[in-house]
């Protein structure tokens, strides 16, 4: 089926000419009265105006924030849990809307936003729910008369800074453990995926108690420092690039607060000769392991975007990888059946045609795509689409070791087992690893020694709250999508107490 | 502190060199530049207020352009093997914190052997 545009007659999306910042509950227009459009990357055509805020808006979100952050902090794990619960109940009523505009703004297919990213944001808001419920704190009797108490307290105000490929999901990972640890936050949403975030705060202010979450959107050159580097925030979080992520640390140090960072990847998916051994489910799984690297149009930190195969299968397994490529149903991103949409931005479609002309001077092979593509339909003749690619070549080459971003596959071979390592581990980054082999030693020896925050098994691109996700390497600092994360988001406070009345006998 | 390279690794565009003066103009101060790796924004030149990004000894200096001077990580740049660096412009808002290279404008390193093709607006 195809949905309807956001903005159109007969949409299940309902779209205001412009949106302001969510600020203490309200939607408060930015101070100094500029707006920028948001556009729709499949048409490249606007589909509303939102706030580009200013430093004085940061500072109006950090007053909404404070001013909530003492009852906030104060309430009892029930009642924390039941406003997360309640946030997941909203957003699951309203899934499908979100579903689609998710979609439409940042152009990934609707299957995606309804079978992944709004279902996972969903159980993302129980999780922690339930984690704040099931935390406990401690106590440890140091000897009979001396006792330490630890309790977990909120740090504050935190600042999160998200990035535009999962625009909502990215979110919820960061706003519910915040939450759930008993915080407030101010959050600033990517530049080309404004619009979502502030639909999310439409379908939850009902029942989202004022200043606990504070959305301003605007450039990051503009509010990125003002939220960062502002001494009244407690914690900052950033999922982006590098050179911002030591940014945002360079800002926590002057500050001494601390950071949590996830900074990209250019993951290692390994197929081992043993995937070929029968033809079955198993093999169909690995193919479409591969195939994976076009999840999202490649915009995820943990694409699978390296390819490692055995050399004695590469010939057939990549043959059957070829088709299925091939046989992807690229276009509208509301229509069902599209497996892969636009870019999600003209900056991001002419970064990755150049990185494949880079490819290509490489003397990299290319084995299937490698162009823009032009899909159905003469509204997405502008539309941000680039053809699913492959290319073939040696792990040294840039388009092995830069991340793209986009549905580019970098394939290579390997020879054995320390071979295979060698080359996955001889990368900067370290988020995330696929490894596919039906020998669990193997599997288990490979995902241990591959330096990855992440190792996929038999499986890939699956992200299910509860199983920790963070970077090695330059990928970042910090752990996000466990009840790990309820440390980071807290203070430790630790009672000693003496219930001795002997004095120690010093003085 | 970072080692200069001699000769300059860094050339850039008049388009980008015409950015850079407005830019420093408008700011009333000179900018750096800093090459971005990895995620959304990644693999751009990140373009600050000179200062802004505290340099460290893991960065190298590539060259100055219109005062600008402009760095890279050496990590990045020993896995990219790149010689020479290319600034351009391009359109479109910049990532991550970085200043805009004019209205709806960004800043973008290229291969200078891949510099033609598919930037036409890149001056």
């Amino acid at each position: 089926m195809k949905y309807v545009p956001p903005g159109q007659a007969g949409s299940i999306v309902s779209v205001e000419p412009r949106y302001e910042n969510f600020i203490g509950g309200k939607w408060l227009a930015p101070t100094h009265g500029k707006y920028r459009v948001d556009l729709a990357p499949a048409t490249a055509g606007p589909i509303t105006e939102v706030a580009e805020s200013t430093p004085e808006d940061v500072e109006l979100a950090l007053d909404a924030a404070h001013a909530a952050k003492d009852a906030w902090g104060e309430a009892s794990a029930t009642e924390r849990a039941q406003v997360l619960n309640a946030i997941a109940d909203a957003i699951e009523q309203n899934a499908e809307m979100l579903a689609v505009t998710e979609s439409w703004e940042n152009g990934k297919p609707v299957r995606e936003t309804l079978n992944a990213d709004i279902p996972l944001v969903v159980d993302h808001f129980r999780y922690f729910a339930a984690a704040a419920r099931g935390d406990e704190n401690t106590s440890t009797e140091i000897d009979k008369d001396l006792v330490a108490y630890h309790f977990r307290e909120p740090l504050g105000v935190v600042g999160q800074i998200i990035p535009f490929n999962f625009p909502l999901l990215m979110a919820a990972w960061k706003l519910a453990p915040a939450l759930a640890a008993g915080n407030c936050a101010v959050i600033k949403p990517a530049s080309p995926t404004p619009w979502s975030i502030l639909k999310l705060m439409e379908t939850i202010e009902d029942v989202l108690p004022p200043g606990l979450i504070n959305v301003i959107t605007g450039p990051g050159a503009e509010i990125g420092k003002a939220l960062a580097a502002n001494p009244r925030i407690a914690k900052v979080s950033f999922t982006g690039e590098t050179v911002t992520g030591r940014l945002i640390m360079q800002y926590a140090a002057q500050n001494l607060i601390p950071s949590t960072t996830e900074l990209g990847g250019k993951s290692p998916n390994i197929f081992f000769a043993d995937v070929m051994a029968h033809d079955d489910d198993f093999l169909d799984k690995a193919v479409e392991g591969l195939v994976l690297f076009a999840f999202n149009k490649g915009e995820v930190c943990t694409a699978p975007s390296r390819a490692l195969i055995h050399e004695d299968i590469y010939d057939e397994f990549m043959a059957r990888c070829l088709e299925r490529i091939g046989k992807i149903r690229q276009g509208n991103p509301l229509d069902t059946d599209t497996m892969v949409g636009p870019q999600v931005s003209r900056q991001q479609i002419e970064k990755i045609e150049s990185y494949v002309d880079i490819g290509r001077n490489e003397g990299a092979e290319v084995l299937i795509g490698g162009h823009r593509a032009k899909v159905d339909g003469d509204e997405f003749a502008d539309g941000y689409f680039f053809e699913p690619t492959a290319l073939k070549g040696d792990n040294k080459m840039r388009v092995f070791q830069e991340e793209i971003f986009g549905p580019v596959l970098a394939v290579t071979t390997f020879k054995d087992d320390e071979d295979a390592l060698a080359i996955a581990n001889d990368t900067l980054y370290g988020l995330g690893a696929g490894v596919w082999t039906r020998d669990g030693n193997r599997a288990y020896k490979m995902g241990r020694k591959i330096k990855a925050g992440r190792v996929w098994t038999n499986c890939y691109h699956q992200y299910p709250a509860g199983a920790a996700f963070g970077g090695y390497k330059i990928s970042g600092i910090g752990r996000e999508n466990h009840r790990m994360m309820l440390d980071h988001y807290s203070q430790t406070k630790n009672l000693l107490v003496s219930y001795s009345t002997k004095p120690l006998g010093f003085f | 502190m970072a080692e200069s390279a001699s000769p300059a690794r860094i050339t850039a565009t008049p388009a980008a060199r015409e950015a850079i003066i407005r830019l420093s103009a408008r700011r009333g101060g000179p900018v750096m530049f800093v090459q971005s790796g990895g995620c959304c924004a990644g693999s751009t030149p990140m373009c600050y207020p000179l200062g802004e990004f505290l340099v460290g000894d893991i960065d190298v200096l590539l060259g100055d352009i219109e005062g600008a001077p402009f760095y890279i990580d050496r990590r990045l740049d020993e896995a990219w093997h790149q010689d020479q660096f290319l600034l351009d412009v391009a359109v479109g808002e910049p990532g991550g914190f970085s200043l805009p290279a004019g209205d709806n404008l960004h800043f973008v390193t290229l291969s200078p052997a891949c510099a033609t093709p598919g930037t036409p607006e890149g001056g």
